[in-house]
């Protein structure tokens, strides 16, 4: 067993800097690194580059860097639900690349599989597509989607081992396990760091090998975006 | 005329036995209610759950188990969770057979807009395009009208595409409507709404072939 365990959060974001390309898990507010954002908000690094699939909300998630104007650009599918990051983006501070949600995925996992760039029917003859390669495959046209290159991907799984195997919970799995091995050190937090050995090796989801620093968060809010409810 | 009740209804008629269905945000997301129960359907929310059930009963929500629209859901029997890159397989690989998602514009040639307004608003697409870009049979549910009474049927989209030539059908508060080679075609009217207040609501070709039966719901 290689040991990726590390005591804190504080150990966990060893080497991170300014000017950074972070790669964040998580779909709204479910299942996000929270551990991870609390502790860049307090390192204080700035002019991030963040890839997560949305910003958070004003006073938490990604929403907290926004405020403290750590982030110089989001890569993103959808950015509703903030008004900070609307002002910084129609100010000009914040620079914004919206992308489809499937390309998103899709580039973190040709990072970790190791393939440069895939063709995707998504976004051709749209503003998305401008700029770049399109191909024609069996008379349907595609776009070229390079791999997204980053320095850290900060992951939320539910439970996991010093191996760096990951177990997630239902929809917070989301980005996450795309995201583990697409970035040149990916940083997992966990609900629940178990035993090595305790996890059963066919129920895991994530490998440890895509995994190089492991930790249990201290606490996790896991705030609900939107309560629904029906009445009994 | 209908409401959007009504517009949901109606498309809840459009889905068959044995489908996988990914609805999107507001009018699609009420299609769930009126399918009927004799029938087997799945619901596929893109964040990651195939099998998607109602809202919880209060006190069961649960902050991990959400739809695309970020609200507490439940699970059916049957169900399952996976990452982003495999929901995205399901869509761009067409496992999904029809996908049900609102509109700010529809083109007669089948182009849809719904992502962006220059300068006013821009929240993204989120997999609006994947599922666009993808699915064989998509149904736009939406007003035939915006709030200032112009037509959302279009002969060209002036907003920002999400994706070109994929809507087949569409779904509105007076008609249904299939995209054609020609223009809307018009298959129904909505109770109580005339060929010609379809006419008049109606900025693209529209296609009146014989008499337009009016919907049942």
């Amino acid at each position: 067993m290689i040991n990726k365990k590390v005591d804190n959060v504080t150990a966990a974001l060893q080497g991170v800097k300014d000017d950074m390309t972070m790669m964040l898990g998580g779909f709204g507010l479910c299942g996000i690194p929270e551990n991870a954002i609390a502790e860049l908000v307090k390192i204080g690094v700035k002019g991030l580059t963040c890839i997560s699939n949305n910003a958070g909300v004003d006073d938490f998630g990604l929403g907290l860097l926004l405020q403290k104007r750590q982030i110089k650009k989001m890569v993103s599918s959808y950015v509703g639900e903030n008004d900070e990051f609307e002002r910084q983006m129609l100010s000009g501070e914040l620079d914004v690349e919206l992308i489809p949600q499937g390309t998103l995925a899709e580039r973190c996992r040709a990072a970790q599989a190791g393939f440069p760039a895939v063709y995707t029917p998504a976004g051709y003859g749209t503003e998305v597509a401008e700029g770049k390669e399109t191909r024609e495959f069996d008379g349907k046209m595609h776009v070229l989607e390079h791999a997204f290159k980053a320095d850290f991907a900060f992951v939320k799984a539910w439970k996991g081992d010093a191996a760096g195997n990951l177990i997630f919970k239902g929809t917070s799995r989301n980005f996450n396990p795309n995201m583990c091995g697409a970035a040149k050190i990916t940083v997992a937090e966990v609900e629940e760091l178990v035993p090595v050995g305790t996890l059963n090796p066919d129920h895991i989801h994530i490998p440890g090998i895509f995994v190089q620093r492991i930790f249990q968060g201290a606490t996790f809010e896991k705030r609900i975006e939107q309560r629904t409810v029906r009445t009994k | 005329m209908l409401d959007k009740i009504g517009i949901a209804k109606r498309i809840a008629q459009e889905v068959q036995d044995g489908y996988y269905v990914n609805l999107g945000i507001g009018i699609p997301t009420l299609v769930a209610n009126f399918v009927r129960a004799d029938i087997d359907v799945e619901f596929q929310s893109e964040n990651g759950v195939l099998g998607m059930g109602p809202f919880p009963f209060e006190g069961e929500e649960d902050a991990d188990i959400i739809n695309a629209g970020k609200q507490t859901i439940t699970t059916l029997a049957g169900a399952s969770f996976f990452d982003s890159a495999m929901s995205f397989a399901m869509i761009r690989g067409q496992h999904v057979h029809l996908t049900i998602l609102g509109a700010m514009e529809v083109a007669q040639n089948g182009d849809i807009a719904n992502w962006k307004i220059p300068g006013k608003m821009v929240k993204g697409m989120g997999g609006a395009m994947d599922l666009v870009a993808s699915a064989e049979n998509i149904i736009v549910a939406m007003m035939h009208t915006n709030k200032r009474g112009e037509s959302k049927l279009l002969k060209k989209c002036a907003l920002p595409l999400t994706g070109v030539g994929c809507v087949k059908k569409v779904v509105t508060n007076l008609a249904v409507l299939e995209i054609t080679p020609n223009g809307f075609k018009l298959l129904e009217r909505a109770p109580g709404v005339s060929v010609e207040a379809i006419k008049n609501a109606t900025e693209g070709n529209l296609l009146i072939e014989g008499d337009i039966p009016e919907m049942s719901l």
